[in-house]
């Protein structure tokens, strides 16, 4: 092991039971140049205040739970490294635009909301049993849609996406961002069910086009594309309804 | 306290557990469902399952292939007739994720592609490039979204299963964010739970996986079976454990020493050529590699790392190309947290922890002996997986089983009267137990026992055993049991998302987990599939020891270990052998 060193992590804390308000805390924190700032926040819940909260599982980037905001920026801390952030000191606090639980983690109840308002589930075009076995999907199709399948709903999308910041009723990046995973998927007929979604006010309408959602998604979904993308099919159906109403 | 009231309890939003919560929707529109789980459910472990899941689909492969391939491969210690049920409808579970969504990697022509995996004879693996489990994950998630009988808690943490006139009839859980307790009353409660390789200092497993479904039966007369068993996985990042998998061998990866030799070929699973071939080479079983490795780093053969020995894991000839279409999750893990970009360097590995094949004892239909209580997935042993799991097997169990537990938990919850009122004294007692964790003044850090109880079960229980070693072992375990009832000092005492009062609550079941572990493999004297000793007994012995062992509790004190029959129906113990050896066997 080279030499210890240490950093600086001052980290946003609020007890729902105890503040008025949150407030920062700072802690001095070893580190070796391979470990995350993940085990940084570990190291001081197991060695020097085992009330600090946080939420975190997989401790490698696929399981979404450990997003925060890292010096003002929406991040994974399992994959932060703190040689990146020395010499500090970094300012940790919860991901913006949400509900504070307590300390780091965020009520991530609104979201869960919009993600099953967007029906987040194969509609076939008819019943599909068993024996019909699997369905044929080319290469090609599936790439019409994978990237939008790969979001681990950490919600970074929704801490950097200023709209959401204004307007919490916009669906936001990652929900739109499914729900134009199952209408680009072949097996998928369900376009018209979700379309009342993405042509409400708060659905992609809501979007200014900042962008910054895709740039800080850690596993390279675009939500913007898919977000311009159901813009041009809520054009299309808004003149289309005038041609053939629904119903 | 809050009461609620669920006809079926599923305890675990994992694979297992919403495949279960699924079925029981499916089964019975009128039955209520509580979906339970301490993290939400695409947070759960399944998510980090990464080669795939095994389900007979090309026109060379069959049910007996797939029957032979898990019952040797689990050195004949699997439940052979549910091993044929098991087969038999892995292949329906992969078809109806497919039509649910999931985006299983394909061929040309847009049909399922398959892949090999360690001890197959056929590829098999469905696979959603190296994301099976993040994609299976998801994909029963947002499915389960659809059925409006299943009610969501999710971050609820179960403590105790509520047990009145012999059966199950509820659950006390702590809603995280407030700290209040919910007593949910039920008929049937669907344990879902995962593993328990946190008990171990070095592992695949996310945080999470801490055995408190085993612990939380366990604690109610329910035995543990062959909890001695434990899944070494051979390829894993030194230090941290991230698990680089076995697809990646599948795909053709190689294993070299610091001579850039391929060893595998002196620990009888050569020779090299031709390669690459089922079942022998890098195409072995997870226990022989992780027991090559060991042998290895004896001959001082290993490379050296910040964290200890590793061998190389080779990719690079598979080019770029191929190794971003197929192993782009394990190439952004080995950049990310080794530093080693898999497509120009061999990513150093080693083997960690990573999968309990034992667990709560259940029947074909996932039945407990406690009546009213099913277990599905990794928390569960319904007996598929032996003395040594197959790659692939564990995504399909909890397919399989997961919905063959909702289902029988539904039929169990119909069958059975109304909840009483008696179950609440239950839950007041279980409440005044886990509140007293917070009131605790004097004792140790919760750290201490922790990394005490992983470096202990490292240390004394891991790839090779011995009888003194895992003596120790028990004695340390029965004395960490004793310092945690003597208390552990919470800096947290607030009810509202204490975390440490969770992961205290956490240990107690982790304790008693490996406890069962300990006793166990001291107590089976022989060497079979993950249980291999060093000491005079180095041999499978079938006389005494072809046997499932079982883990009774027994309150304070360290459990009582039994042995129980194996169900053999059609193949017949034989040498287990892979390689060129492996191929005579067969001819025999």
């Amino acid at each position: 092991m080279s030499a210890e060193q240490h950093i600086t992590l001052e980290c946003l804390r609020y007890h729902p039971e105890q503040d008025d308000a949150p407030r920062w805390q700072s802690y001095e924190v070893p580190y070796t140049p391979d470990m995350s700032l993940l085990q940084g926040l570990q190291y001081i819940k197991d060695h020097l205040d085992g009330t600090l909260t946080f939420r975190w599982s997989c401790r490698m980037a696929i399981c979404g739970s450990c997003g925060a905001m890292v010096n003002g920026v929406p991040s994974l801390s399992c994959q932060t490294f703190l040689r990146e952030l020395a010499p500090g000191p970094v300012r940790i606090e919860p991901l913006a635009h949400f509900p504070i639980q307590r300390d780091l983690a965020i009520d991530q109840g609104d979201f869960l909301k919009k993600l099953e308002s967007v029906k987040p589930w194969i509609i076939p075009a008819e019943p599909r049993a068993l024996t019909d076995g699997a369905n044929r999907q080319t290469p090609q199709q599936i790439d019409d849609y994978y990237q939008y399948a790969e979001c681990i709903n950490c919600l970074l999308c929704y801490a950097a996406c200023p709209q959401y910041g204004l307007n919490g009723k916009f669906t936001g990046p990652a929900a739109l961002a499914l729900l134009h995973r199952y209408n680009a998927d072949s097996r998928d007929a369900g376009t018209s069910e979700r379309m009342e979604v993405i042509n409400a006010e708060d659905g992609v309408w809501g979007c200014t086009l900042v962008g910054y959602c895709s740039e800080v998604c850690p596993k390279g979904v675009d939500p913007a594309r898919a977000i311009n993308q159901n813009k041009i099919n809520s054009t299309r159906d808004y003149f289309l309804r005038f041609l053939a109403p629904r119903r | 306290m809050k009461v609620a009231h669920a006809d079926v309890v599923v305890i675990g939003g994992g694979g297992a557990g919403l495949r279960a919560a699924i079925a029981a929707a499916q089964a019975d529109a009128s039955c209520s469902i509580a979906l339970i789980s301490k993290v939400v459910p695409m947070r759960s472990h399944t998510v980090a399952a990464e080669g795939g899941a095994a389900g007979v689909i090309r026109t060379d492969d069959s049910l007996d292939k797939h029957f032979d391939d898990t019952v040797s491969g689990g050195d004949w210690l699997c439940e052979q007739d549910v091993v044929d049920y098991f087969v038999a409808h892995c292949t329906e579970e992969m078809i109806q994720l497919e039509q649910w969504g999931c985006p299983w990697s394909r061929q040309g022509d847009g049909q399922i592609n398959v892949r090999f995996f360690g001890g197959m004879k056929v590829q098999r693996t469905w696979f959603a490039a190296d994301k099976s489990g993040f994609h299976i994950l998801h994909t029963l998630f947002q499915t389960s979204l659809r059925f409006p009988t299943i009610r969501r808690f999710d971050e609820y943490f179960c403590v105790e299963l509520l047990v009145e006139e012999g059966a199950v009839r509820g659950v006390l859980a702590i809603e995280i964010a407030s700290g209040e307790l919910l007593l949910l009353r039920c008929k049937a409660v669907v344990m879902a739970t995962g593993g328990a390789g946190r008990v171990y200092r070095r592992n695949t497993n996310a945080g999470i996986v801490t055995g408190d479904g085993m612990g939380m039966a366990y604690a109610q007369g329910v035995p543990l079976r062959d909890m001695e068993f434990v899944q070494y996985h051979p390829t894993c990042l030194p230090g941290t454990g991230i698990l680089m998998t076995e697809a990646c061998r599948g795909e053709g990866g190689i294993l070299t020493n610091k001579d850039g030799y391929r060893y595998l070929q002196d620990y009888g699973l050569g020779p090299l050529d031709p390669w690459p071939r089922p079942k022998a080479m890098e195409l072995g079983p997870r226990d022989r590699l992780s027991q090559a490795f060991w042998h290895e780093q004896r001959k001082g053969r290993t490379i050296g790392t910040l964290h200890g020995p590793s061998v190389h894991l080779d990719l690079r000839h598979l080019g770029e190309k191929k190794i971003m279409e197929r192993l782009p999750l394990i190439t952004e893990a080995a950049r990310t947290f080794a530093g080693v970009d898999p497509v120009t360097a061999p990513i150093p590995v080693c083997p960690a922890v990573h999968y309990t094949m034992g667990g709560i004892v259940c029947d074909v239909h996932c039945a407990t002996p406690l009546p009213g209580l099913f277990a599905a997935g990794e928390c569960s042993s319904v007996g598929i997986h032996g003395a040594n799991r197959l790659g692939s097997n564990s995504l399909a169990e909890l397919l399989v089983f997961g919905r063959v537990a909702g289902e029988s938990a539904v039929r169990h919850a119909r069958s059975v009267p109304a909840v009483g009122d008696a179950v609440e004294r239950r839950a007041g007692e279980a409440a005044g137990r886990v509140l007293g964790l917070l009131a605790q003044d004097s004792g140790e850090r919760l750290a201490t026992l922790r990394d005490a109880m992983r470096d202990t079960m490292e240390t004394h229980v891991g790839i090779y055993r011995e009888a003194s070693a895992m003596r120790q072992a028990c004695n340390e375990l029965a004395e960490l049991r004793d310092r945690y009832r003597r208390g552990v000092r919470l800096d947290d005492r607030s009810r509202a998302f204490n975390t440490e009062w969770l992961t205290t609550i956490e240990l107690g079941f982790s304790l008693q987990v490996a406890e069962a572990m300990a006793h166990s493999a001291l107590k089976r004297e022989e060497s079979r599939g993950a249980h291999v000793r060093l000491d005079t007994f180095t041999q499978r012995d079938d006389e005494k020891f072809l046997c499932h062992s079982l883990a009774h509790a027994q309150g304070d004190g360290p459990p009582r270990i039994t042995h129980g029959p194996v169900t053999i129906t059609r193949s017949s113990p034989r040498t287990r052998a892979y390689g060129c050896a492996g191929e005579r066997v067969e001819l025999t």
